[in-house]
Parts: structure tokens; C-alpha cells; sequence
């Protein structure tokens, strides 16, 4: 009975997390675009769910609040569920949609799509060799295997976006990188821009009159032996034209460029002025100390070559309620991976691919897993097999550390 | 071939609508192989015949500033843009006929290019009344023209072509559909090239022999008579 009433409410926060996603995608994605295939947004819109559902799973286990065999079992239905179309439903989509847009192949489609889809898939496997992920219990096909390889491509995916947030963030917020632009800046470039286009129209103009010269066939005998004579030097002055067309064209590119540079730096400027400028300046400051932190905390732990027990945010948190007097166990520690989300969330841009997303929530919840206490393992490890975990968390910090250094530079 | 004699039409539209194959037919009458992504503005010259056929006909060089974006840009984007908005002369606005939203875009598209400090809204105006008025005194000759017509199959033709119709209405402007990978839509003789020819007539003669020469100015700076924070640039 109690199953039945578990499963109703799963069910019910699946739908309305489905329809979330659809609304997202409509309004925030597709904004000037009309939909013209709804497979797409579909697919999204399932991935979506079944991520947000897996996450309030994690949610409901720490918390104690269904009933535990039916847990177990939603657990292994959504996990099934999103390994089964993140592997093979989204590839072989992209595929087919790939191949559709190349106009060659529009006869086979299908065909093409499948020969895609297989060389996904051979890459995909081929990837997880080099890892320590191959147990010998398991056989190929097991869910463990797929899980690992997703997982390892999903934490690769996190830690490079985190490393590159780490540096562009303090970058970005903070009004000490900005330079001082003036109106005068702005009109002198804007000037440069007009007269530079003007002089695109004055050749453009010049060659199309002799262009309209040479066609206008001369009347006359005269007429056609100054044609012989005119018109050497007439193509070779039209060809040095247009190139000087396109010197003068892409010049024009660049500073229409960097006047649209100025003119948003000079809106950044402003927007720093205001309240909610200064707020999000302090804010960034505090950030920008954070990533700091993180960078320096992931080249200690690579260098001494110890796994991270917590994050700072949690061991704070702990500090401050314990010296309130709570009474908190610090095995609520679901603190660290939704600090380490939240983090990466509001420090990247949102990837409009579902399957990115999909392995993005993978990879979310086997870093959670990493982070939670023994009592809880127990049940998460019967579903998720036995992985080694101590390397997932290694690895999330050599790729951090990459990324946050290359994007310094 | 006097630099005084400027004729300035804009082409604005939706990104990937097609202005720059558009703006390559009217001026080569070629098909454009290789169309990339227009950043800032790219400008083309068209030889246009003012009164053919008739004894008065006199050639001009009409040049074609095709303007790359989207509507929903940052303000900053759309600053840097308003600096080609000098000195209009005609408007040629551009829509995708396989995609609505790009012909809804377009009010705001000849807002932006007529007033030039419109603050971007998150409202779409797509009242009949409200446009007419907004474009009853305007000076400025519009064409409609939607793009990408051989992609649309021949059972919802009729739907397409009614909705553009009403949408040329509201514009008053008259309205032209083609497909810009083919010349034979602009083939001299054919309604299409009739309807242009029109409109560059106007234009022309707008600029010139309308008012003495001088040149006709847009909403803000008829409602700006001693406005000195206009940032334009006289190239007289």
C-alpha cells in the first residue's frame, strides 16, 4: 500500500518536473526560434525530469522520508532510465539530425545516423579503458560499466567548467578590472567606424561604374580599340579594389567590434554605480577569495596526495551551528556536493544539450555519494555497484586545476 | 557619381533570415554561394534606373546597409548598432517565412531603426491599431519582403501568404516574397520586380524631389527640434 502511494507521489513530481523543463526550454532557449521538430524538445524535457527526480531522490534518502524498498526500487528504475537515454537515445538523435543538415546524405539518413551511432558508441567504450574502473566480477553489459563512463565523462565535464568559473568569475564581477571609458572614446571610434564604411561605399561604387563602363559596349571603331586598350588596366584596378574592399571590411568588423566592447563596458561601469552593482562587487570579492581557496585546496590535495574529507562551506556551517548549540550531525553533509552544485551553477553557463545535462546530474550525484557518511552508502552502493570512488574525486581535482590554470593564461 | 548624392535603404531582419543573400541578388542579381554570419553592418551599392522608361530616367547608386542581430540584444549591442541608423532613407525589412517569430520581430525591428531610444520591452505590440498609428506619419518608404518561400510546401501557402499580407498592412508598405537562392523572383518584368523598382522610386524621390533636397528626417528628430544630445555624425 505504502508502495503505491511512494510510487503516486514519484510519479506526480516526475510530471511537473517534465513540464518545468518544457516551459524552461521554450521560454529561456528557443526564445526567437520556432521549435520545428517537438522529438527535441521531448527528449530535453524527459532528461530534464528524470535528472530533477533522481536529485530528489539523493534528497528524500537523507532525509529519511519514504518508504525504503520502494526507494530502492525508483532508485534502480531512474537510474535505468537515464543511462538508457543518455547512452542511446540522445546520441543516435544528434546524429540523425547532424546528418539530416548535411544535404549529401539526405537519402540514407537513417543509415548514417546508425554509423554514427556506432562510432559513439565504440569511442565511448574505448574511453574507459585508461581509467581503474574495470572491475573482473562484472560482465560488459553491466549498468556499473555505463554508469562509470558516464560518470567519468560528467566529472571531467564539471571540473573543467568549475576551473574555468573559478578564474572568469573574480574576472567578471569585480570593478577593478574595468577600465574607464568616456563618451568621447565611444564618438571618436564610432566616427572611425562611419567613415570607414563610407569609404566601403565609395569603392564599392567605383566599381560598379566601371564595371557598368566595360559592359556599355563602345560604339564605333574607335570605340573598340580604346575598349582593347581600357580595359587591362580597367580588371586590374578592379581587382585591386576589391581587395582593398575587403582590408577595408573586415577593418570595419573589427571596430564595430570594439565600439560594441566600449559600449558594454561603459554599461558595466554604470551598473557598478548602482546598489545592486555594489552588492554584487562585494559578492564577488567573497567569491573570487572562494575559488582561490579551492585552487589552492585542489593543488594541496593532488600534491600531498589525500582525498578532501570537506569543504569549507560545510566545515563553517558546522562551526557556526555547533557553536549555536544545535545538535547537527555533521553526516548531513549533503552540504558539501548541493555547495559544490550551487557553485558550479551559478559560476557557468547553462550547456542548452541535453546530454551534457544528463551526465552533468550523473556525475553530481557519484560525487555526492563520494562525500556521504557510511550509514547511508549502504543502500546507494547495492544500486550503484561497487566503483572506486577515491579516484572520481582525484580526478575532479587534476581536471579543476587544468582548466583553472589554462584559462588564467 | 557625386559623393553628395547618398541614397541610404536599410535591410534589417532576424538573424538568418537571409538579408545577406538578399541584399547580394538585388545588387549582383547572383546567388550568394557562401553566406556567413554578418557581423556589424555590410553595405552593398545597387544601380537602380530612377523613372525608366520614361525621357526623366536617371541613374543612381542606391547602397544597401545590411545591419546583422537580433532584437533581444544587450542595450550595449543595440548603441553600437544605432550608429548606422543615421540619415535613413527607405527601410527594407527582411522576415523568414518559415519562421513566425521573425515577422513579429519586425515591429520592433523599424522601432528601433525609427526611433532610436525605444527602450527594449519585454512586450510584443501586435495590436492592428496601435502600429497604424505609430506608422501613419512616417516618412520613411518600408518594403516587406519574406525570405525562404520554396521551403514552405504548397498546402500552407495560402496560410502564409494572408498573414504577410496583413503584417505589409500594418507596415503600410508593400510586401515580396522569394526565395533568395533563385533569381527568377526578381526577373525583370515580374510583379516582384515591379513592386522594388516602386519602392526604390520613392525613395529616391523622397530624397530629392520632395522637398528640394533636403533630407527628410526620422521620428526622433522631428520631436527633437533643438535636441543637442543628438550624437549624429553630418557627412553633408
Amino acid at each position: 500500500m505504502s508502495f503505491l502511494i511512494d510510487s503516486s507521489i514519484m510519479f506526480t513530481s516526475q510530471v511537473l518536473f517534465f513540464g518545468f523543463g518544457w516551459l524552461f526550454f521554450m521560454r529561456k532557449l528557443f526564445k526567437d526560434y520556432e521549435v520545428r521538430q517537438y522529438v527535441v524538445q521531448v527528449i530535453f524535457s524527459v532528461t530534464f525530469a528524470f535528472s530533477c527526480t533522481m536529485f530528489e531522490l539523493i534528497i528524500f534518502e537523507i532525509l529519511g522520508v519514504l518508504n525504503s524498498s520502494s526507494r530502492y526500487f525508483h532508485w534502480k528504475l531512474n537510474l535505468c532510465v537515464i543511462l538508457l537515454i543518455l547512452v542511446f537515445m540522445v546520441p543516435f538523435y544528434i546524429g540523425y539530425f547532424v546528418v539530416s543538415n548535411i544535404r549529401l546524405l539526405h537519402r540514407q539518413k537513417l543509415l548514417f545516423a546508425c554509423v554514427l551511432w556506432l562510432t559513439f558508441m565504440y569511442f565511448f567504450w574505448k574511453l574507459g579503458d585508461p581509467f581503474p574502473i574495470l572491475s573482473p566480477k562484472h560482465g560488459i553489459l553491466s549498468i556499473e560499466q555505463l554508469i562509470s563512463r558516464v560518470g567519468v565523462i560528467g566529472v571531467t565535464l564539471m571540473a573543467l567548467l568549475s576551473g574555468f568559473g573559478a578564474v572568469n568569475c573574480p574576472y567578471t564581477y569585480m570593478s577593478y578590472f574595468l577600465r574607464n571609458v568616456t563618451d568621447a572614446d565611444i564618438l571618436a571610434l564610432e566616427r572611425r567606424l562611419l567613415q570607414t564604411m563610407d569609404m566601403i561605399v565609395s569603392k564599392k561604387k567605383r566599381t560598379m561604374f566601371q564595371r557598368g563602363e566595360v559592359q556599355n559596349k563602345p560604339t564605333g571603331f574607335w570605340g573598340m580599340i580604346k575598349s582593347v586598350t581600357t580595359s587591362v588596366p580597367g580588371s586590374e584596378n578592379l581587382s585591386l579594389i576589391q581587395q582593398e574592399v575587403d582590408a577595408l571590411e573586415e577593418l570595419s568588423r573589427q571596430l564595430f567590434l570594439e565600439t560594441a566592447d566600449l559600449h558594454a563596458t561603459k554599461e558595466r561601469i554604470e551598473y557598478s554605480k548602482t546598489f545592486q552593482g555594489k552588492y554584487f562587487n562585494f559578492l564577488g570579492y567573497f567569491f573570487s577569495i572562494y575559488c582561490v581557496w579551492k585552487i589552492f585546496m585542489a593543488t594541496i590535495n593532488i600534491v600531498f596526495d589525500r582525498v578532501g574529507k570537506t569543504d569549507p562551506v560545510t566545515r563553517g556551517i558546522e562551526i557556526t551551528v555547533n557553536y549555536l548549540g544545535i545538535q547537527f550531525d555533521a553526516s548531513q553533509s549533503v552540504l558539501t556536493p548541493i555547495s559544490h552544485i550551487v557553485y558550479c551553477e551559478t559560476i557557468t553557463a547553462f550547456f542548452p544539450s541535453s546530454a551534457l545535462q544528463g551526465m552533468y546530474f550523473v556525475s553530481s550525484v557519484l560525487l555526492i555519494r563520494m562525500s556521504m557518511p557510511p550509514e547511508y552508502r549502504i543502500i546507494i552502493t547495492e544500486v550503484l555497484g561497487e566503483l572506486q570512488f577515491n579516484f572520481y574525486h582525484r580526478w575532479f581535482d587534476v581536471i579543476f586545476l587544468v582548466s583553472a590554470l589554462s584559462s588564467i593564461l | 557619381m557625386a559623393a553628395l548624392d547618398r541614397v541610404k535603404v536599410l535591410v534589417l531582419g532576424d538573424s538568418g533570415v537571409g538579408k545577406s543573400s538578399l541584399v547580394h541578388l538585388l545588387c549582383h542579381n547572383q546567388v550568394l554561394g557562401n553566406p556567413s554570419w554578418t557581423v556589424g553592418c555590410s553595405v552593398d551599392v545597387r544601380i537602380h534606373d530612377y523613372k525608366e522608361g520614361t525621357p526623366e530616367e536617371k541613374t543612381f547608386y542606391i547602397e544597401l546597409w545590411d545591419v546583422g542581430g537580433s532584437v533581444g540584444s544587450a542595450t550595449s549591442v543595440k548603441s553600437t548598432r544605432a550608429v548606422f541608423y543615421n540619415l535613413l532613407n527607405g527601410i527594407i525589412l527582411v522576415h523568414d517565412l518559415t519562421n513566425k517569430k521573425s515577422s513579429q520581430n519586425l515591429y520592433r525591428w523599424s522601432l528601433e531603426a525609427l526611433n532610436r531610444d525605444v527602450a527594449p520591452t519585454g512586450v510584443l505590440v501586435t495590436n492592428g491599431d496601435y502600429d497604424r498609428e505609430q506608422f501613419a506619419d512616417n516618412q520613411i518608404p518600408l518594403l516587406v519582403i519574406g525570405t525562404k518561400l520554396d521551403q514552405i510546401p504548397e498546402t500552407k501557402r495560402n496560410e502564409v501568404l494572408t498573414r504577410t499580407a496583413f503584417l505589409a498592412e500594418d507596415f503600410n508598405a508593400e510586401e515580396i516574397n522569394l526565395d533568395c537562392t533563385n533569381p527568377r523572383y526578381l526577373a525583370a518584368g515580374s510583379s516582384n520586380a515591379v513592386k522594388l523598382s516602386r519602392f526604390f522610386d520613392k525613395v529616391i524621390e523622397k530624397r530629392y524631389f520632395l522637398r528640394d533636397g533636403n533630407q527628410i528626417p526620422g521620428f526622433s528628430e522631428r520631436k527633437r527640434f533643438g535636441g543637442g544630445t543628438l550624437k549624429s555624425l553630418h557627412y553633408d
